[in-house]
């Protein structure tokens, strides 16, 4: 089958590989462009550990073809870290023990980073549910909740001292 | 889990995607989020020649509000959901699309692909028939419009033609109380059974009602005898008795991973009664 | 010692030994998207495979198809059972004794099970392949219910075993018996049933679930055909097994075989048995002096690798009319689905299910256990368990219950009056364990109090009373559970896989500068053992544990050990890593000794540092030892500083604890709301409270999936009817629970440092609180005994059943 042209912002860099169209996001950034931070799971959309940022929103990157995302703005979880070192929810999920095998937490932490710039201050309660796509095995979630909300109020904090 | 190969389009006008329907007929599909289609293929349960994916034709984004409302089959439910004014017209939309899917799912999910694609188990199409919605179809011979309540005729199975897109839902501007009853396995998880009401009250008696059921058989069921049943009580108690015996006459659940049809018959009215409770309390 | 020397504490502190909440070595690399998954590995020339698998769950292979797969473009191969027969690797020994079928050889047993592996190019040419390969069935009756397997006139399922009687385990009584193994003394305990004022019976059934981790499991199999030596990265839980096991297959000598774990996301048991992708990838390798990916989807994963559970639990529990346990009955059928793929100690082919006399002071107890063939996938796996104790633990604490009902007693004084006393212990079992250590009654009462043990029984009794008054539809239940764990295989002399001991290992090198690299026979799943094992080094020799790299899951490099899985890390592998932590202090000692010019016995430890007894200023720190190890001349000493400790533990571990779970249920929808759960556990010492506590609450969250929802269930033709996370339950953070967690602290008297595990104790104590508390919602109006899952209808079917509808 023939390939397609796919040109994506990833990360802030351009980048441009060519793939079949049934080639999935997933597949794209992590075969062709090498990013393996993001994973597979369930490949039916249900656990998110393939959860990317796209165009600004939090999306499941093995239930997009890399064809509707040509053009797209691109965040994953090699992204998230600024040039002075880990994101705040970074350091925040090892600092509150927010994962175990780690196979869930790129995909959690990308979510997590989108979650709060949509809501900066959120309660546990919409933690949980905006969380809810997705899945981890390891934590039963209860310390992924508390690092959550520790790095928004410190983010709240650093935002405030700025 | 790997889709078979196929032929991507990407048109940036309507006519564009009929013709390509036109074109490859049975070979070709519609994609609008693709959050249901997509896992098909993956699962080689969908055999796509030609993808004809519609994320850039404008006309088929954007909410209208006035006297009525329209709503671009490809609106996203995230959109649906953060649109305040759209909130305010017709609450119940938001309250029925926070229970559809995961946030990541809101995002590319559109309430075109939700209604289109025929799929019993999905929120939108009860919701569109409790609120009587029309829906705009366009095809090659031109654009027609088909009520909610008569478009589903089995699963996946719908009045709209091959070559004909979903471009448009409309309806008019809901008036009275509301209440979309959802129980689910878990969240993001399909209806064991779930309700959508609109009550319209004066003076305590209920003037309109209008009820559908989401997966309690393989289309969505509008039941008018529900809503008649309520028309002109106070809605007490006998009243929901009597809406929910008539909706169990026209539901035909099926035993799955959900449960036996015994316990969805049971569930179905104890979700109906509660959503004519809410709507009731909020109209 | 001087002014500037920090004291005791402050140096202990800064070790970050034992006891310390640690923050996780690992979590640098997992929260930027830099760990190495198997899926991550990209080789030159790495090509992928993959299988078809049966839509039937009993058919013939009458024949199969491979001209169009094999016209696809790039694809190399398809492989079937003929093609691998001649090197004997059609059929793979299991881990439990039996065999089972690498490619179909005749006949499919399963859905799902593998029929032909396609290899190619790309994953999208192996998928179109996989698709086009066309396999011709003839369709033969299904058996799904061990029951009807076992019936006079069944269908023979392994044909295989034709004429058989004998098998690993003793004798089969039936074509579809696999073993029969009993523990106890039978007559005896039917004669405490025959005579008691009171016997409680019930069919107790542990339904099949999957341990389903997020990462599914895979390997890359690279065979170098230069040097003749083969490469496996996967995701294996035993490692050092993997390579033993594939060495005893293909004849390749252990040096000529690497078997690497790299980063695993998440094992529960899953990871622990010899699946046929790996044995596919390592021939695809050699045949074609290339790199092999294979790597599960999730529908294969759940169809076709290591479920757990499905044990039917026929019990009898006899007592004193005041309610004191005279003896213990119990029968058990066992479906292992088409080949006992379980992964238990040789010696015990139902793991530790004789456990089952729990926390309780039985003087008399009988097990007996039938594992019988299905039309099932294979297996039979501890998912988060120590071999069988979580259904050994959830037939115990139902039984109790079924027993309290029965006495119309409180379940919590029952429980209470039957404990085995702190000063039972060593306490010998009536099933043949010699549990080690414990104190119940003092975990019991802590819990009881915490959660105001009291104050809920009142609330329930209101809400009963407002229920039955039409004031709620709403019921509540308290449930309990207070667990014994057996884990930590195992004593050698009893506790082997397939020959090799369970033993465990650690190897230490200390570096000149005093930094130091431990490798072990483990590996880590998510455990944090890079982070734990660190702390148990730095307080045995002073070390930082900043300063102590932790290595597992290569085995060029790592000591043999039996590997992860059974809550033995900790155990055995621990303990290796005291003592091989010990030998390094010893030689430390005597070089120490040494430089200050004293006898050795001159010398007393103080956290990082021998001082000589009484002259608190003279001492040598393990960092000024080790320097001089390697580079000072010490007469009658080699030069170095390195330790191996291979550990054989005299005896398991017990872990317990007090599980306390609070729901609300609607009657009418059967929704269960978790209001609270609590969690006490008494593992030992401590080594990490932060990862022991998110230990709890992940297994606790793994319970509480399995008794309210998780299962895989198949239809009367045998197809899965959970095959994809659409219908197996996995809970979200939305339904989760908040947990509450406790501790007791009594060490074991046998482990070195008193430890005894704890990661699957939440799972094994979990599950039991979950479904008491709904059985306990509805026992005033009658219920005894209703089979989880507990999901939404099973609930609503219990109040139906029960006439709470209208």
């Amino acid at each position: 089958m023939k390939k397609m042209h796919i040109e994506l912002t990833v990360n802030g860099q351009p980048m441009e590989t060519l793939a079949e169209p049934r080639e999935l996001l997933v597949h794209v950034l992590r075969e062709r462009l090498g990013l393996t931070g993001t994973h597979i799971g369930c490949e039916t959309s249900h656990c998110g550990v393939c959860t990317v940022d796209m165009n600004g929103k939090s999306v499941k990157s093995c239930t997009v073809f890399a064809a509707q995302a040509n053009g797209a703005t691109i965040t994953t979880i090699e992204g998230i870290a600024g040039a002075d070192g880990m994101h705040i929810l970074q350091s925040s999920f090892r600092e509150h023990h927010g994962l175990q095998c780690g196979y869930c937490t790129p995909g959690m932490i990308t979510r997590a980073w989108r979650l709060l710039q949509e809501n900066p201050s959120p309660t546990e309660e919409e933690v949980r549910f905006g969380m809810a796509g997705n899945l981890c095995r390891c934590t039963g979630y209860q310390n992924i909740v508390k690092a959550i909300l520790h790095a928004a109020s410190e983010m709240s904090a650093k935002e405030a001292a700025e | 889990m790997i889709p078979a190969a196929f032929e991507y389009h990407r048109p940036k006008a309507v006519a564009d995607a009929i013709s390509l329907l036109t074109q490859h007929g049975d070979d070709a599909r519609a994609m609008a989020g693709g959050h249901s289609l997509i896992p098909m293929m993956k699962l080689r349960m969908a055999h796509i020649g030609h993808l004809v994916d519609l994320q850039d034709i404008a006309d088929l984004k954007g909410v209208t509000i006035g006297a009525s409302i329209r709503i671009g089959a490809l609106t996203t439910q995230a959109e649906l959901i953060n649109n305040t004014a759209l909130t305010t017209a017709a609450p119940i939309l938001k309250e029925a699309a926070l229970q559809i899917a995961d946030p990541q799912i809101r995002n590319v999910g559109t309430v075109g692909g939700n209604v289109a694609n025929g799929d019993p188990g999905n929120d939108m199409p009860g919701l569109m028939q409790c609120l009587d919605a029309t829906y705009t179809l366009t095809g090659p011979r031109g654009s027609r419009d088909v009520r909610a309540r008569d478009f589903y005729q089995s699963a996946y199975f719908t009045s709209r033609k091959d070559d004909e897109l979903l471009v448009a839902i409309t309806f008019a501007k809901p008036v009275g109380g509301y209440a979309y009853e959802k129980q689910k396995r878990k969240i993001g998880d399909y209806a064991t059974a779930a309700a959508a009401v609109q009550i319209a009250a004066s003076g305590g008696r209920v003037t309109a009602a209008s009820i559908a059921m989401t997966n309690l058989s393989d289309t969505p069921v509008y039941s008018a005898a529900a809503g008649a049943a309520l028309v002109g009580t106070a809605c007490d108690a006998a009243a929901i008795k009597s809406a929910v015996t008539a909706m169990l006459l026209d539901i035909n659940p099926a035993s799955d991973n959900r449960g036996p049809v015994e316990f969805k018959r049971h569930l179905a009215g104890v979700i109906l009664g509660r959503a004519i409770a809410r709507a009731f309390s909020r109209a | 010692m001087n002014d500037l020397t920090p004291d005791q504490t402050a140096r202990a502190t800064a070790l970050k030994g034992m006891g310390s909440s640690r923050k996780r070595v690992e979590d640098a690399r997992f929260t930027q998207g830099k760990g190495n998954y198997v899926d991550d590995i990209k080789m030159t020339g790495m090509i992928y495979g993959d299988f078809v698998r049966s839509q039937y769950a009993h058919a013939r292979i009458k024949g199969v198809d491979t001209a169009a797969a094999l016209a696809v473009p790039g694809i190399i191969a398809v492989l079937q059972a003929a093609d691998l027969a001649p090197l004997g690797l059609h059929w793979m020994p299991t881990l439990a004794g039996d065999k089972q079928m690498v490619l179909a050889d005749g006949k499919v047993l399963f859905q799902g099970q593998e029929i032909a592996f396609v290899v190619g190019e790309t994953r999208a040419a192996v998928a179109d392949a996989c698709e086009l390969v066309v396999v011709d069935y003839e369709e033969l009756p299904v058996v799904v219910d061990p029951f009807k397997a076992m019936a006079a006139g069944a269908p023979v399922l392994r044909e295989d075993l034709a004429g058989q009687t004998k098998g690993p385990h003793g004798d089969r009584i039936h074509h579809n018996h696999i073993f029969r193994w009993e523990v106890g003394d039978k007559p005896a305990t039917e004669a405490v049933l025959a005579g008691a004022d009171v016997v409680a019976e019930e069919m107790v059934y542990y339904h099949r679930t999957h341990p389903c981790p997020l990462e599914t499991c895979g390997c890359v199999a690279s065979m170098d055909k230069i040097n003749g030596k083969l490469t496996m990265w996967g995701t294996f839980q035993a490692p050092h097994v993997v390579r033993t096991v594939a060495s005893l297959l293909s004849g390749i000598p252990e040096s000529s075989i690497r078997i690497v774990s790299p980063d695993i996301g998440g094992g529960f048991g899953n990871k622990v048995g010899v699946y046929p992708g790996y044995v596919c990838a390592i021939v695809a390798s050699i045949v074609t002096g290339r790199p092999v990916k294979w790597i599960e989807d999730r529908m294969d994963n759940l169809m076709a690798t290591a479920f757990a559970r499905d044990y039917w639990m026929h019990g009898k529990i006899a007592a004193t009319a005041e309610g004191k346990i005279t003896g213990l009955w119990c029968h058990t059928t066992a479906d292992h689905g088409a080949f006992d793929a379980c992964a238990d100690p040789t010696k015990f082919p139902a793991g530790f299910m004789s456990i089952c006399t729990g926390s309780y002071d039985i003087p008399v107890a009988y097990l007996g256990v039938d594992g019988v063939y299905t039309n099932k996938a294979p297996g039979g796996v501890a998912y988060r368990c120590s071999f069988r104790v979580t259904e050994a633990a959830y037939f115990i604490e139902r039984m109790i219950e079924i027993l309290a009902i029965k006495l119309n007693m409180d379940a919590a004084e029952l429980r209470r009056i039957n404990f085995i006393r702190k000063d039972q212990f060593p306490y010998q079992s009536a099933l043949g364990w010699e549990y080690d250590s414990g104190d119940y009654h003092t975990a019991w009462d802590k819990a009881l109090k915490a959660v105001n043990y009291t104050g809920l029984r009142a609330e329930q009794a209101t809400r009963l009373a407002d229920f039955k008054a039409g004031k709620t539809r709403s019921l509540m239940g308290i449930g309990l559970c207070h667990f014994t764990e057996i884990v930590g295989a195992g004593p050698v002399k009893n506790c082997d896989i397939l020959g090799m001991g369970m033993f465990d290992s650690c190897e230490i090198r200390i570096h000149p500068t005093g930094s130091a690299l431990a490798r072990l026979g483990t590996i880590s799943q998510g455990q944090g053992h890079a982070t734990t094992f660190a702390q148990i080094l730095a307080t045995e020799t002073g070390i930082p544990a900043d300063q102590i790299t932790i290595e597992e899951g290569d085995t060029d490099t790592a000591p043999y050990g039996l590997g992860t899985y059974g809550s033995r890390s900790t155990p055995v592998a621990g303990a290796a890593t005291a003592l091989a932590g010990r030998k390094i202090r010893a030689k430390a000692q005597m070089i120490a000794a040494y430089l200050l010019e004293v006898h050795d016995n001159d010398l007393e430890w103080d956290v990082d540092r021998f001082v000589v007894k009484g002259v608190p200023e003279r001492f040598k720190t393990m960092k000024e030892c080790a320097y001089a190890a390697y580079n000072q001349a010490i007469p009658g000493l080699e030069p170095g500083l390195e330790a191996v400790s291979y550990y054989d533990p005299p005896n398991m571990t017990y872990p317990f604890g007090a599980y306390i779970c609070v729901m609300d249920i609607d009657v009418d929808t059967g929704v269960a709301d978790i209001r609270s759960f609590y969690a006490l556990d008494d593992c030992g010492t401590r080594i990490n409270p932060m990862i022991i506590e998110g230990q709890v609450h992940g297994g606790a969250t793994e319970a509480y999936a399995i008794a309210m929802g998780q299962e895989v269930a198949y239809d009367e033709m045998g197809n899965c009817m959970n095959s994809t996370l659409m219908d197996f339950f996995l809970p979200t953070a939305w339904e989760t629970p908040h947990y509450t967690t406790d501790h007791t602290e009594t060490p074991s008297p046998h482990h070195p440092i008193g430890a005894k595990g704890v990661g699957e104790s939440p799972n094994v104590g979990g599950v039991p609180a979950f479904s008491n508390a709904v059985h306990d919602a509805f026992r005033s109006f009658g219920l005894t005994q209703s089979h989880m899952p507990h999901d939404h209808w099973r609930i609503w079917r219990i109040a139906n059943q029960l006439g709470l509808h209208e």
